[in-house]
């Protein structure tokens, strides 16, 4: 059994932030699916939200009500607080790290406008913000090699919590397949998101909510899962981002009829409405037959207006993207897009300190900490404004390391039964490899992807997810019957694959159930039997857990609530 | 459609005692990328089948493998632009030990980025409340560096590293670049102290595979020719590989007396690159010397001028006038 203080899981922002902040003072060790630099959150592009005040006026304040405002009252206001003041000085000291940043006539952080925010407070690297974050955190894991230690190539199985504490986690190491316990007196998930049981996603074929679910395993209830972010731009067909930046640098959305549909939308913000509302117009507008393309299923955004000169130095990334996936050059024509399933404001319910809450009366588990997107601290509530999510990893995976420091020294490691945590993750393995078996994994999961876009997607209704939910059951059922041919040890990536699609089957089940009960429209969240904000019954966050029987068991929690009254949200 | 031939390289430790090329056939989907077929293949095929893969959209650096005989990110590469010959051959990358299929062991190639001190060493004497300024010159020197994914295509297809598996490497430079340039290092000179050793920045050959596999903008071999430009600028001369440059320099430009002008001289190159007063050096050369004079290989003994020298010397007149002018 290995043994550590501190044992994080996952190396993007909010890990590596977090990692950052104990190494050097406790023994910290960081678990990891993939290489750290292989991250979903180097894919971020378009920037990261700081009240730096470098193009314009600006203040913390000010961005605490844009993003109360985006996120349709739903987000806890105490955090949203502390996130929006934590702001400037957290990417001053990304700045300080090393990080690459694009710069303005004096030499300060270069910031520019993006959807939702009513001052240019991206701070930005071209259209490759999140890579050069991730790279600057990556960086200086170098510096501190000696007092962090790294398990690349592993995979969480479980989250040992147990008597109201966690007390490690269960993982395979996958160049070996060996099952391991690393017992710890804290464990962070940093773990992101679960867009990927989307068939139009953005998300890395790594974001299967892995952490959630191994928090959902071990009995802690999920937060908020039905809300899931379309982004209104993403590459037709693919759902690979192309950057809000596009639109923050003047980019226009056009409809098959090459109209600025927005207009009729959000007639002050236009593109720079929040992206609810601008993936809702694009659904609406191909839903009613003015879609671009032969099917009139696709948007475009037009960037030809901004000049070669300007795409190249500001949108680099995008233009290649779209060439080389599409083969269209955004300097000569307009991208074909379409929403794509992008974020997850949901997740594993945390305080403003990213203690784990394990109902929802506030109840702290002890040693258990979450940040970035696999957290629902709730500072995105109903619609995650952009750049807001780079921000929130960092702030919080910041604020994780501290909180975590102050737990650690004094504390014990709790005991754990080795044998029986590596027994049952051994079991849940070995009832894939070796149950006589017919379903394919491939026909599940792209029916589940086809599904989830089709009945859980931007628009949603009683019947839709009614269908959803019953193809859900059958989805499962099919999976208890999963063919897994690879029953080799070493670097078995059929068998990972296989267990990230039963946490997809499952946390898509949680999307669904959510959704279903939560007869309002807010945010992200767009019922359309149901199209308007319900503030008298539905002012707060869902918190759905296993009852004893496996079921899902839906219960909500207040929406906390300081400075600023819910009111119409109009731009 | 036709069906193209995928010929994917298998190795399993545990069966195989060296890597062969296993034959799949696949229709590709229209726009479909190379990881999308591979991915087919093993989704449908061969569940057996391993690789790296997440963000397939180019900048995560995992699934970067061999295509056709050159390294490439499968996700950045349509499938239909690399059939030859009705096939595609898909190998794991080069100069890394083969875990399984096409899964490398990268563990080399990140120790090789440890060992440039990969971070930003600040000055710290200065207290900046704010961040630190940087002109938009200054960020453009180090953009290009800053965009590696870290995807090890340049590693894979590297020269140098198939011959000295010691060389840092053309990634583990770029990155070095990255800090050599930044404004707001602190650490310049012993940066380019260390990076001009053996196995440094004097040992790549120019090859300029790295910069033609590399799918980002940061291009290796421009980032080792610019730490090249650092070491001259901050006289990091006491090497073979800088006083080889010097002594190309020296001679063409007709700059010592005695060596002639306009063109090489080769009797003077390799002993000023060794250096004059390294005596092991220069016996270590002696043997090469003795051969090629046995041979009737060894260069004129006597220096002269090219006929037009006076334009040769016009010329580094001008090169130094203008470096003058733009290197204040």
């Amino acid at each position: 059994m290995r043994k550590h203080d501190v044992v994080i899981v996952g190396a993007g922002l909010a890990g590596l932030r977090a990692a950052l902040e104990l190494a050097g003072k406790v023994d910290v060790a960081v678990v990891s699916k993939v290489y750290p630099s292989r991250s979903h959150s180097g894919a971020a592009q378009g920037g990261v939200a700081a009240a730096m005040a470098n193009e314009s006026d600006d203040s913390p304040e000010l961005h605490m009500y844009d993003t109360v405002k985006g996120s349709d009252y739903l987000g806890d206001q105490d955090a949203i607080e502390i996130m929006t003041h934590d702001a400037p000085i957290t990417i001053t000291e990304m700045e300080h790290l090393g990080c690459v940043f694009s710069r303005d006539a004096e030499g300060r952080i270069a910031q520019r406008e993006f959807g939702g925010h009513s001052k240019p407070r991206a701070c930005y690297a071209a259209d490759r913000t999140g890579h050069a974050l991730l790279h600057t955190l990556y960086e200086q894991s170098f510096k501190y090699k000696k007092d962090i230690t790294f398990y690349n190539e592993w995979y969480l199985l479980d989250l040992i919590y147990q008597d109201g504490s966690a007390r490690g986690i269960v993982a395979m190491d996958m160049k070996t397949g060996e099952i391991e316990v690393i017992h710890a007196k804290a464990v962070l998930f940093g773990t992101g998101g679960y867009g990927r049981a989307y068939k139009i996603t953005s998300n890395a074929f790594a974001n299967t909510g892995d952490g959630i679910m191994a928090a959902y395993r071990a009995g802690l209830p999920l937060e908020d899962m039905e809300f899931v972010q379309f982004h209104p731009t993403g590459l037709y067909q693919q759902g690979i981002l192309m950057s809000e930046a596009a639109r923050g640098e003047g980019g226009y959305l056009l409809n098959g009829n090459m109209e600025r549909f927005m207009e009729r939308y959000a007639k002050s913000r236009m593109e720079l409405a929040p992206r609810d509302i601008v993936s809702r117009a694009e659904q609406t507008e191909i839903n009613e037959g003015r879609g671009a393309g032969p099917r009139k299923d696709y948007i475009y955004i037009d960037l030809r207006h901004l000049g070669r000169e300007k795409i190249l130095e500001k949108l680099p990334q995008i233009r290649q993207l779209a060439i080389d996936f599409l083969g269209v050059d955004c300097i000569d024509n307009p991208i074909p897009i379409q929403p794509t399933a992008h974020y997850s404001m949901g997740g594993i319910p945390a305080s403003k300190n990213c203690e784990v809450y394990s109902d929802e009366k506030g109840t702290i588990v002890k040693g258990f900490y979450a940040a970035g997107e696999c957290s629902c601290i709730s500072v995105h509530g109903a619609n995650r404004l952009g750049t807001n999510s780079l921000l929130d990893a960092t702030v919080f995976g910041r604020r994780a390391g501290k909180s975590i420091l102050n737990y650690v020294v004094g504390a014990q490691h709790e005991p754990v039964n080795e044998a029986e945590e590596k027994r049952k993750a051994r079991k849940r393995i070995d009832d894939l490899l070796y149950t006589p078996s017919t379903e394919s994994a491939n026909d599940i999961r792209n029916e589940l992807k086809e599904m989830m876009t089709t009945n859980v997607g931007v628009y949603r209704d009683k019947e839709r997810l009614a269908a959803a939910h019953k193809k859900l059951k059958e989805l499962q059922q099919r999976f208890t019957n999963v063919r897994v041919e690879d029953k080799g040890k070493v670097f078995n990536t059929e068998v990972i694959e296989a267990l990230e699609l039963a946490n997809m089957l499952a946390y898509s089940e949680l999307i669904i159930t959510g959704a279903e009960a939560r007869t309002e429209s807010r945010g992200a969240h767009a019922r359309v039997d149901y199209p308007k904000r319900d503030d008298a019954n539905w002012m707060k966050h869902t918190m759905a857990s296993a009852g004893a029987d496996g079921s899902i068991q839906l219960k909500y929690k207040p929406v906390v609530i300081t400075k600023h009254q819910p009111e119409e949200r109009k731009y | 459609m036709a069906k193209t031939k995928f010929l994917v390289s298998r190795y399993n430790a545990a069966r195989d005692t060296k890597p062969y090329l296993q034959e799949f056939r696949l229709e590709i989907p229209k726009g479909a990328t190379l990881l999308d077929c591979i991915n087919l293949i093993k989704w449908t095929q061969d569940g057996t089948l391993t690789y790296r893969m997440s963000c397939r959209s180019a900048i995560c650096g995992s699934c970067s493998m061999k295509v056709n005989g050159h390294a490439r990110l499968a996700c950045k590469t349509q499938a239909a632009d690399v059939i030859v010959d009705g096939a595609v051959t898909i190998e794991p990358m080069g100069n890394s030990p083969l875990i399984r299929d096409l899964a490398v062991d990268l563990e080399p190639f990140f120790n090789a980025i440890d060992r440039v001190k990969p971070y930003l060493v600040p000055d710290e004497s200065k207290q900046w409340k704010r961040e630190t300024l940087q002109s938009h010159d200054d960020y453009r020197k180090i953009e290009d560096a800053s965009t590696c994914i870290l995807c090890a295509a340049c590693w894979s297809d590297c020269n140098v590293l198939e011959v000295d598996p010691r060389f840092l490497g053309p990634a583990a430079l770029a990155k070095a670049q990255r800090f050599v340039y930044d404004s707001r290092d602190n650490d310049t000179h012993n940066r380019i102290e260390f990076l001009s050793r053996v196995t440094g920045m004097w040992d790549c050959t120019h090859c300029a595979e790295c910069a033609t596999r590399c799918p980002t903008d940061a291009k290796p071999l421009f980032r080792i020719e610019e730490l090249r430009t650092a070491a001259m600028t901050h006289k990091v001369t006491n090497n073979n590989g800088a006083r080889h440059v010097l002594a190309f320099r020296e001679t063409v430009g007709g700059l010592v007396p005695g060596i002639g002008g306009g063109t090489l001289n080769e009797n003077y190159i390799p002993v000023r690159s060794v250096g004059f007063f390294n005596l092991d050096g220069i016996l270590s050369i002696i043997p090469v010397g003795v051969r090629m004079f046995i041979r009737g290989k060894n260069p004129p003994i006597l220096p002269h001028f090219i006929d037009k020298f006076a334009e040769v010397r016009a010329m580094f007149r001008r090169f130094n006038d203008y470096r003058k002018e733009h290197h204040k």
